[in-house]
């Protein structure tokens, strides 16, 4: 069996994990990545992508919401390139609690949070698709990630200092002699085939799937798993983010991103962190409750719906819901009697650089190494593998180069072959390999199936393409296609009315009316899951993370 | 004033095929016809008439015989819009339809009792009833795995000779395939410019040139269907000629130029046959007079005509062709506010999974008619004599995994008119 040493082995490419994988690098320490699908495929992929300023906690968790303002400061100096720094708006409408909106500026300030009561005319002048009837309204410094470029880029940073990765490796086990691990089983999910990793020390970033980790590993960790569910506008409709000014409920968000805006989000406790989709049922709450604070929002155009999956630990793993922190958790599984392992989970996307410090000190703390964190002042470069998730770009580069030679493959969001070869040269062998989810990884790296069409075009054409350039083989790129179209289906399904409904129907007619494609050719997710070991681990291209975040 | 404006005998709603369809069968048997209509799956389609290959659709059963697999249709979906057609109206209606066709120079061949396994854009196979001409050969060479070069062009997206070859290697070792540039063009390909393009012979013999070395152990050629606009068929003649070899097309992605032949061809051989086409023009309202006599506004707003007609057939797709409207809280047809049939709530109307063999019972929704293909109101009463419907709109079919489109669409519209004429509408 192939074994492959570290000195740490990081388990889970989220936004927890990727910032662990460059801060250790920068402290020189040697490590490994391993993802079971992708870069973001879990909670980092599927959020609101919204860059707290901390107003949103400052009633229930005061240390959050200061976490949120240092964090968020930080990042906007040294990630410029992965933040819109959009400002944000608390309004709130008849009917919202009284008693809220008149703390809340004392709330605030009791954590710090900059915060400064506008009229509600100028509100609506701001930005004036909110409602004419708003009764208050607060301006906060609340701005947009892109969470794709953010993760992508920390790869590509910690690759350039060393450290390296492998997606669609899963870990599926871990053999402990003397009370360490000594070696962590994987499958690659790619070739079917088992590995090893021999690491000093193993860090479970798992997010959500934490709790499975530490579980194969003898440990406990308690976890809650909330699910959430956001919808997608055609258009951008506010320049800022947009917050309901009352105790943090669902549907109170609206974000911003890049051409569009993100809607959000819902709340619900499912028993398997797998187990999450949106629903009609969802997206139809979360309108029916927002258009309060803006009434177009009944109106607009919605693209897709998505959904992920938020750990919630359990204070004291006491199993006692009501100290369901939302904080992170950094947990030393001494206590387990493992005593090179650790688990980091929980928190939020805009605290990650946090999250990686603290593990990396007590990674350091364990394997002795004397480094500090250097997170706080070293900037975040922009890198070739992040760039193409900014919406606009590649329609910029397209019109800026005007090669007659290069085509644009995907329409809706002009993404052009010269960039869809640009990306497939940056996955190179670390990332997902070629064919298994190549399409999938494609789209995770750039805008492709992002919009109306939702993939039903472009899918089909960067497909053709792949096939040209013998990234794929046999039958494969169109089982990949078809895992690709049925994971945009996810975040599809719930919003079809009106022209999505158009769009859906000329879906259908193309792929299953023209093309028969219902009939033939297993999806990839049919020929992957076959023969594994488990039916409870997805597949490569499938699977967790519930739909792409935009 | 009013003595001179025309009261058509028919307002046909859609330029589909199922609008087409009507128009023609009206026309054709004198009546006067007046046509409006925009986009539907005809431009977007590839040009294969099907009639019935999958039944039931949740088992993705193929059949041979497309008259067996209406049979079964008839007799476990009674509901089926061609329930109420019987065969025979079905091969009529097919039948008139391609002969007009042919007589267009759009000729279609096919066999009379069996589906013929054709070539998608992405490389699969499916069935059809009726082919285009000039992608028949292409049926031969599939059937027979003879040695075969497809051949595709720089600059035109979506269409992958490779892909082609990759799909079919395994059962067909002697598919190969070239990539060639396209006559006295750089950059972005688009097939109806193509097309334009290889109407002129000079062009065709650069290509033929071109081709002809990658063509040495070949018997076959397939191209993406882009030879030829108003006359392919002469055009892959001509590359037969020039190149010795067996010449077929493949039909592309949208925008494809299988789909805009057609409607050229309608729009060719209806002028003469007295329809007025009103082009890419919407009917945005219809009355109906006490007399019977209904009135439409068509048009845009600030560009309207009314037009007024003793009969109508409502032929205007489903949400593509918007002849039916999603909302958040249910689906309505928005012309006649015909009430259509349909899943109890929005949570009902898709399935999990987007290929699931079963389909969307959206799919299913639709209006229901009597047999006369009359439109039926909420209390099952028909809503008007003089309103007849036909195509995609009507309920209780999936053309998508059935593979019917075409059929339905042309043989409903047959019976529309045919019912229509029966009840001695023509003024
Ligand atoms: C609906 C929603 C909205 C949110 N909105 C915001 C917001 O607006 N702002 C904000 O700051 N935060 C937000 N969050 C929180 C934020 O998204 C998460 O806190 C953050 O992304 C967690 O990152 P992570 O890396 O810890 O976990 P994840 O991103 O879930 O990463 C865990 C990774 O581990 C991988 N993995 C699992 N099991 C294995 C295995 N056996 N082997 C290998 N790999 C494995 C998974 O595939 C996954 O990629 C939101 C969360 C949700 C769910
Ligand atoms: C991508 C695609 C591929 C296809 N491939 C095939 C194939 O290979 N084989 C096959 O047999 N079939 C195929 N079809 C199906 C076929 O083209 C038809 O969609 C189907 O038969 C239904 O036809 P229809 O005329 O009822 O509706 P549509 O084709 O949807 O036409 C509806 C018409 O009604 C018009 N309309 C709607 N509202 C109004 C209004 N208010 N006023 C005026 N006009 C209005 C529309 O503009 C349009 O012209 C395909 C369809 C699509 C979309």
């Amino acid at each position: 069996m192939k074994t492959i040493s570290t000195t740490v082995l990081i388990i889970g490419g989220g936004a927890t994990g990727t910032g662990l994988l460059r801060d250790l690098a920068l402290r020189g320490v040697q490590c490994l990545l391993v993802e079971k699908r992708d870069i973001n495929a879990g909670a980092s992929g599927a959020n609101h992508g919204l860059l707290h300023s901390g107003a949103r906690y400052v009633a229930s968790d005061s240390e959050a919401a200061m976490e949120c303002r240092e964090e968020g400061e930080l990042l906007k100096r040294l990630a410029p390139q992965c933040i819109d720094d959009t400002g944000g708006l608390f309004v709130a409408v008849p009917g919202d609690n009284e008693q809220y909106i008149a703390d809340f500026a004392d709330m605030c300030a009791r954590s710090a949070v900059p915060c400064h009561e506008i009229s509600v005319a100028e509100a609506r002048s701001l930005e004036p698709a909110l409602a004419d009837n708003l009764v208050a309204a607060y301006a906060v410094e609340d701005a947009a990630v892109d969470p794709f470029m953010l993760s992508l880029d920390n790869v590509a940073h910690a690759v350039s200092l060393g450290a390296s990765y492998r997606c669609n490796t899963r870990v599926t086990g871990f053999r402990i002699d003397a009370q360490r691990i000594t070696r962590v089983e994987l499958v690659d999910d790619t070739t079917g085939e088992p590995l090893c990793v021999e690491a000093a020390l193993v860090v479970n970033a798992a997010g959500a799937w934490a709790g499975n980790v530490a579980r194969m590993a003898g440990a406990t960790i308690n976890l809650l798993f909330s699910s959430g569910s956001l919808l997608i506008t055609q258009n951008r409709l506010t320049t800022r983010v947009i917050n309901r000014l009352r105790k943090p409920a669902d549907s109170d968000i609206l974000v911003p991103g890049g051409t569009v805006s993100v809607l959000g989000t819902t709340s619900v406790t499912i028993q398997d962190p797998d187990a999450c989709r949106p629903s009609v049922e969802e997206a139809d709450r979360i309108i029916n409750d927002a258009r309060a604070m803006m009434p177009s929002l009944e109106t607009t155009r919605y693209i897709r719906a998505y959904a992920g999956v938020r750990p919630l630990v359990l204070a004291g793993d006491a199993g006692d819901a009501r100290n369901v922190s939302r904080g992170f958790s950094l947990i030393d599984h001494e206590r387990d009697d493992i005593a090179n392992f650790v688990t980091i989970t929980g928190g939020k996307l805009t605290t990650f650089r946090l999250m990686a410090e603290k593990p990396a000190d007590l990674v350091c703390r364990k394997l002795g190494v004397d480094s500090p964190c250097t997170t706080r002042e070293v900037p975040l470069p922009p890198s070739n593998m992040g760039m193409w998730t900014e919406p606009g770009l590649t329609a910029k580069t397209w019109l800026g180069t005007r090669d007659p030679h290069d085509l644009i493959l995907c329409e809706c969001e002009m993404v052009s072959r010269s960039v869809i070869d640009a990306i497939v040269d940056t996955i190179g062998t670390a990332g997902p390999t070629r064919g298994q989810s190549m399409l999938t990884a494609i789209g995770l790296r750039s805008r492709v199936g992002k919009g109306p069409c939702q993939g039903g075009f472009c899918g089909l054409r960067v497909t053709s393409h792949l096939y040209d350039r013998n990234c794929v083989e046999g039958t494969q790129g169109v089982a990949e296609l078809k895992s690709f179209i049925e994971r945009r289906w996810r975040g599809f399904s719930p919003i079809l009315w009106g022209l999505p409904a158009m769009q859906a129907d000329l879906q259908e007619a193309l792929y299953c009316g023209m093309m028969d494609m219902e009939l033939q050719i297993p999806t990839a997710r049919e020929d992957a899951t076959e023969g594994m070991e488990t039916t409870t681990h997805p597949a490569p291209g499938e699977g967790a993370a519930c739909g792409d975040r935009q | 004033m009013k003595r001179y404006e025309t009261v058509y005998d028919v307002m046909v709603i859609g330029a589909g095929f199922a609008g087409m369809a009507a128009t023609l069968f009206a026309a054709e048997r004198g009546l006067s016809v007046a046509q409006a209509g925009a986009t539907g799956g005809i431009d977007f389609s590839t040009g294969f008439l099907d009639l019935m290959a999958v039944h039931p659709v949740a088992e993705g059963r193929y059949w041979d015989s497309p008259w067996d697999a209406v049979d079964a249709v008839i007799r476990d979906v009674p509901g089926h819009p061609y329930a109420r057609l019987g065969k025979e109206c079905i091969r009529t209606a097919l039948d008139d339809f391609t002969t007009f066709l042919a007589s267009q120079k759009l000729e279609y061949l096919g066999h009379a009792d069996r589906n013929t396994p054709v070539f998608s854009p992405a490389g699969t196979v499916k069935r059809t009833f009726r082919v285009p001409r000039t992608a028949w050969k292409g049926t031969e060479a599939l059937r027979d795995k003879a040695p075969t070069i497809i051949v595709d062009f720089h600059g035109l997206k979506g269409f992958s000779g490779p892909q082609i070859v990759e799909m079919q290697k395994q059962q067909w070792p002697d598919l190969k395939t070239a990539r060639l540039a396209f006559p006295g063009s750089i950059g972005e390909l688009y097939p109806e410019h193509m097309a334009w393009t290889l109407s002129a012979p000079e062009r065709c013999a650069e290509l033929a040139k071109a081709v002809a070395e990658h063509a040495r152990n070949v018997e076959y050629i397939g191209f993406p269907a882009v030879l030829g606009l108003n006359d392919p068929v002469r055009t892959v003649s001509l590359l037969e000629e020039l190149t010795g070899r067996h010449v077929f097309e493949i039909p592309t992605l949208p925008p494809s130029i299988t789909g805009p032949r057609l409607r050229a061809t309608f729009d060719r051989g209806l002028a003469p046959r007295g329809v007025c086409t009103f082009s890419q023009k919407m009917v945005l309202n219809a009355r109906r007079a006490d007399d019977g006599l209904f009135s439409f506004q068509i048009g845009a707003a600030g560009d309207v005509r009314t037009v007024r007609a003793r009969n109508a057939i409502l032929a205007s797709g489903r949400f593509f062709g918007k002849g039916l409207l999603a909302h958040r809280d249910g689906v309505i047809e928005p012309i006649f506010n015909i009430p259509v049939t349909q899943p109890s709530s929005r949570t009902q109307w898709h399935t999990e999974r987007f290929f699931a063999r079963q389909g969307n019972a959206l799919n299913l929704s639709g209006i229901e008619v009597d047999d006369r293909q009359r439109p039926l109101g909420t209390n099952g009463a028909v809503l008007h004599d003089n309103l007849f419907a036909a195509g995609a709109i009507l309920a209780h079919h999936d053309w998508m995994r059935m593979k019917c489109g075409a059929g339905i669409a042309i043989a409903t519209a047959y019976h529309a008119v045919r019912s229509m004429i029966d009840s001695g509408s023509k003024g």
